[in-house]
């Protein structure tokens, strides 16, 4: 079964994963974000539980009072009553040193391990479907110290046994390939949020484990819709549903024109 | 750079046609300033769409609006791709994917938009490469250009980020004087190293402005003149791009590209009217609306009119 609140009508999926990316990121923190359903979850922390959440784009905005959603990263609004507007040399030398907490990024793809596809379905050089590539995805999951991946439609397709490009570094091959390749320890996916749950990664192994049902949702399902075997805990929890606080400001403040909440 | 570009103050003011035939050249690696659909040298891109070039490599280094519509139009058919064939939150880009998923436009290689500004980064720097712990691990990293090695001091491997020199670059600022030394206000995104280090450089600007307003604030000099070679006055000469605290994106517009751009035919037939039908910047703007279109970018830029989206899925 879809979301109860979903099938209820007292919200949307969106507004629903919306809810949950935000409820994720903490207060004093600072996170790189990127298109889409990563900005409106920063946007609703900001204006929620965490406001002196740091949010960053790639492309130079640090440490905006965001007045509305960004079409693109690299907007005014990215710095608007910002503390800098700067450039993407000087954001993504603060990430790389270890100014980023957090990484919030869409994906095409998902592996076991956390590993992202967001350049190609099908193979490189005869793509079925080109995707747009990296952008700054590979950097912020290389440079980040925890990153959060939002898929809104997890299904065989979407969760599989390998990603037909590793775009983004998850946890690469598992335990301990991540520092091997030279990327910083103790760095890595935290979270990956869909429409069915929350996910973490198991501490040795490394694979993508279900700690939180949304509401409605059974193992089952979980299990359905993915190509690899998602560890699933007995003592699962579930998932927490937005207030009518919440709901209104994603409605009023943060999407008013229905642009990504709406569809 | 020592013999290419002169150190003396010369007026480089010239056409957007004189800027197009005289520095861009069939075959060249080209790169846009600015990002995705903000602070764009649309001009430029029209003109090299009407000058009828070929064979231009491109860096996609979140190219969106600009990549597509060349790509689209047959200039570009080789992209080093960081972010391209995509607008963003508005979707795919039907015209630059269905060229590379036929065949008829290549991927030269991966990269990422860090790796991206860090190849120019080494090239302003005028040094090889840039070392750096991206790309590492990953199917980016192996179609890059880039080459992992063993950090000869600590001992861990580490990304070398080779330089990048484009041969022509063009760049979409403020204001900037007739020698070329321009003010950006905004992020500046890549645009420090990619002008520094192109082998030519064309400037466009929203205006042209005294020597003297330059020197007495010499601290907002974001590219100086001895790294320029061409300076192009067009107002509004991002549109449909936004030029930030100025106008916003005229989504109309984006959204019309995306709908007719699905088809070939809507490809030229979106080409045919906005650029090869039109010879100047200014008649292009009638097109698209003239005055009362500009007036009302210039309030939504001060979120002064709600935020629209025709290129949503259902529109």
């Amino acid at each position: 079964m879809p979301i109860k609140g979903v099938t209820q009508g007292k919200y949307g999926l969106r507004e629903y994963l919306a809810f949950i990316g935000s409820s994720l990121l903490k207060d004093k923190k600072s996170v790189l974000v990127g298109t889409g359903l990563p900005m409106i979850a920063a946007m609703l922390a900001q204006k929620t539980h965490a406001p002196n959440l740091l949010i960053m784009f790639e492309a130079g905005g640090v440490g905006p009072l965001l007045p509305e959603l960004p079409v693109s990263v690299g907007e005014s609004t990215t710095y608007y009553r910002g503390v800098s507007a700067s450039s993407m040399h000087e954001v993504m030398s603060l990430c790389q040193a270890g100014y980023a907490d957090y990484a919030f990024l869409g994906a095409a793809q998902v592996d076991i391990h956390g590993n992202i596809n967001t350049t190609v379905i099908g193979a490189h050089d005869s793509p079925e479907v080109r995707l747009p590539g990296s952008g700054g995805a590979n950097d912020a999951a290389s440079f980040a110290h925890r990153v959060i991946t939002i898929i809104a439609n997890q299904s065989q397709r979407t969760f599989v046994n390998r990603v037909d490009f590793v775009t983004t570094p998850g946890y690469l091959q598992g335990s301990g390939a991540r520092e091997k390749a030279g990327l910083a320890s103790g760095s890595g996916p935290y979270r990956v949020i869909t429409q069915l749950g929350i996910f973490d990664f198991e501490e040795e192994t490394k694979k993508l484990r279900l700690i939180s049902l949304h509401p409605g949702v059974s193992p089952a399902e979980v299990k359905e819709n993915s190509q690899f075997a998602i560890i699933i805990p007995d003592d699962v929890g579930t998932s927490a549903e937005p207030t009518v606080k919440h709901l209104r400001i994603l409605r009023e403040e943060i999407d008013p024109a229905g642009v990504i909440l709406g569809k | 750079m020592r013999e290419n570009k002169s150190r003396e103050l010369k007026d480089k003011t010239m056409s957007v046609k004189e800027a197009v035939s005289q520095f861009i050249h069939d075959g060249d690696f080209i790169a846009s300033g600015g990002f995705g659909h903000v602070r764009v040298s649309m001009a430029i891109i029209y003109e090299i769409v009407r000058q009828k070039k070929r064979n231009l490599a491109m860096a996609g280094k979140t190219a969106v609006h600009d990549l597509d519509i060349l790509v689209g139009a047959g200039c570009v058919d080789r992209v080093e791709v960081a972010y391209s064939f995509g607008h963003e939150l508005r979707g795919l880009s039907p015209a630059s994917r269905r060229m590379v998923e036929t065949g008829q436009c290549r991927v030269l290689a991966e990269t990422s938009n860090a790796a991206y500004q860090w190849r120019f980064l080494a090239g302003m720097m005028g040094l090889p490469f840039i070392p750096s712990r991206n790309l590492l691990g990953t199917d980016t990293g192996n179609y890059s250009s880039c080459k992992v090695v063993k950090d000869p001091i600590i001992g861990k491997p580490i990304n070398l980020i080779p330089a990048a020199y484009p041969d022509v670059a063009f760049i979409h600022v403020h204001r900037c004087d007739i020698f070329g030394d321009a003010q950006i206000d905004s992020t500046v995104v890549e645009d420090i190293e990619l002008s520094r280090c192109a082998r030519r450089l064309i400037l466009t600007t929203e205006e042209i402005v005294d020597d003297e307003l330059i020197r007495r604030e010499p601290w907002k000099t974001k590219i100086p003149f001895f790294v320029v070679d061409a300076v192009v006055e067009v107002p509004y000469g991002s549109h449909p791009c936004e030029m930030p605290g100025m106008y916003y994106y005229d989504e109309e517009i984006i959204a019309e590209w995306l709908k007719v751009s699905r088809t070939p035919q809507g490809v030229d037939s979106y080409l045919q009217k906005y650029v090869f039908a039109v010879d100047t910047f200014e008649e292009y703007l009638e097109l698209c609306g003239c005055i009362k279109k500009i007036n009302y970018l210039k309030r939504r830029e001060f979120l002064k009119e709600p935020m629209i989206a025709p290129w949503r899925k259902e529109a």
